[in-house]
């Protein structure tokens, strides 16, 4: 087998793209659970940890561009190299969800939640039980399973969707309550978005396996048809 | 005299094989070459690139015992047919050597002797100049015109080549390995060149740098042996060379673009 340094370095960004995966994945998780506390400390700890994953994020792109400057990667090489930049891409916003999460915690004070959370939470551990399927499938290249991790957004979307519904139903019943709603969705809408960047990582997946750039239907769509109907 | 036609492809090969004596170098080979594009060929090393490329103007003849099953089609017409003449057809399919080989006469007399042979009767002087900016070599050679080609250096001395195979008109350029005796700088100048050229020519490139390969050619031929113990080369995957070099068919291509084999 040639190119032994070049594999090596593969490998070591595979494992650095977990990396960065695990810390996104925990961050999305503590950010809802902090959320639910109302650990304003927690959060603090999130909303500044984030920093951390920018800085992973950077490594690794910098390890990136010495590799494509030094190996001249061709064919499979490229495509990985290629997605690995979109891929830290999409976690590093996917972590920034996170500590959009943190940061509304922390501004709510000592405002009590509008509601006990149960369909946040069980989003936010959809969209990390997503990632984490979809960091296996992308290590693996694992195609089929690319292809079927993004079904489980539709379960994302439609706890979304109930949570938009019930939330507008107390804006109706008492217009103080806004505020505090407003919040809520901000939250369930950026872990509805977790879901979404997850199924860009899987058509990237797709595509260092087998070359062909595929999109993954987003059922986004039918979601904002539901609002107006 | 083959008449320059219409035909989809300016040269294009029919399950060619090529023989030295009894030995087959190369076998089954179908490609298409399109005008005025670049294609290269490559491929580990002895798997039969040169004598492929070689075959394309008849200068596998020049070695004795050589011979060859199936066609080359020049202009949609068997280059081997008994009727057709060799010499005509290496002035319309010229070559460019891995190493620079001026003749030891000015520059201006390596561009004016092959064409005066092949009886050009223009104005000499203008078919020099024509060449030698076509070659992108003109500027550094026009005040000593009169000095030996073997006095440039690596470089010049390879675009005086190519100009020198530009002044009999040819249709098809085929380059062999032309820059490999060349430092970077030179090479890039080499490949700017070949972007020109393609233009009004047709060019076929051996490389052994796939970099070069990717950066110059629209069209890859990826040879290879088909047989370790016979040692006789095919081609085992023809295709745009963005496709090649992003996503091959071919497991074997795939390990020889990323490095893996060769």
């Amino acid at each position: 087998m040639l190119r032994k340094t070049f594999e090596h370095e593969i490998q070591q960004l595979r494992d650095d793209v977990l990396v960065l995966g695990s810390m996104v994945e925990q961050a999305i998780l503590n950010s809802v659970e902090a959320l639910k506390k109302r650990d304003i400390k927690a959060s603090q700890k999130i909303f500044d940890g984030d920093k951390e994953i920018n800085k992973k994020r950077f490594d690794i792109e910098n390890q990136l561009m010495i590799l494509i400057a030094t190996q001249q990667p061709m064919a499979h090489d490229l495509r990985l190299l290629a997605s690995c930049m979109e891929i830290i891409s999409e976690l590093e916003r996917m972590g920034d969800y996170a500590k959009g999460i943190a940061n509304i915690n922390i501004r709510m004070g000592d405002a009590p939640l509008l509601k006990p959370l149960i369909d946040v939470p069980r989003m936010a551990q959809i969209g990390a039980d997503m990632l984490h399927q979809a960091l296996t499938a992308f290590v693996n290249e694992d195609v089929e399973a690319a292809k079927s991790i993004p079904v489980q957004d539709d379960e994302v979307d439609a706890l979304y969707n109930q949570v938009y519904r019930e939330l507008m139903t107390f804006v109706i019943q008492d217009p103080k309550t806004i505020e505090r709603a407003n919040w809520l969705l901000w939250v369930a809408h950026n872990l509805e978005r977790v879901a979404d960047r997850v199924t860009n990582i899987c058509e990237r997946t797709i595509f260092i396996a087998t070359g062909e750039m595929t999109e993954i239907k987003s059922t986004d769509d039918e979601f904002w048809k539901n609002q107006q109907k | 005299m083959i008449e320059t036609q219409n035909s989809k492809y300016i040269l294009e090969t029919k399950d060619l094989g090529i023989y030295y004596g009894d030995f087959r170098a190369v076998t089954g080979v179908n490609i298409p070459i399109k005008r005025h594009m670049i294609t290269a060929i490559i491929g580990p090393s002895g798997c039969g690139k040169s004598t492929l490329l070689r075959a394309f103007n008849r200068m596998n003849e020049l070695f004795t015992g050589t011979s060859i099953e199936g066609e080359v089609r020049f202009e949609g017409e068997n280059l081997y047919d008994p009727t057709v003449d060799p010499v005509e057809v290496r002035y319309r399919i010229g070559m460019v050597f891995q190493k620079p080989n001026p003749f030891p006469k000015s520059i201006y007399e390596n561009i004016a002797w092959g064409a005066r042979i092949h009886g050009f009767k223009g104005k000499m002087d203008d078919l020099v100049e024509s060449c030698l900016r076509q070659s992108a070599l003109w500027d550094e050679v026009k005040d000593k015109l009169k000095q030996s080609g073997l006095a440039l250096s690596g470089g010049q001395q390879q675009r005086l080549c190519i100009a020198r195979a530009l002044a009999v008109q040819p249709e098809v350029v085929l380059m062999d390995e032309p820059a490999s005796a060349l430092d970077p700088i030179a090479t890039l100048k080499i490949e700017e060149l070949m972007q020109e050229l393609k233009k009004n020519y047709t060019i076929v490139i051996v490389t052994h740098n796939m970099q070069q390969a990717a950066r110059v050619s629209d069209s890859t031929a990826m040879m290879m042996l088909t047989n370790r113990e016979t040692h006789t080369g095919t081609v085992i995957e023809f295709d745009d060379t963005k496709k090649i070099f992003t996503n091959p068919k071919d497991k074997r291509t795939e390990d020889y673009v990323t490095g893996r084999f060769g």
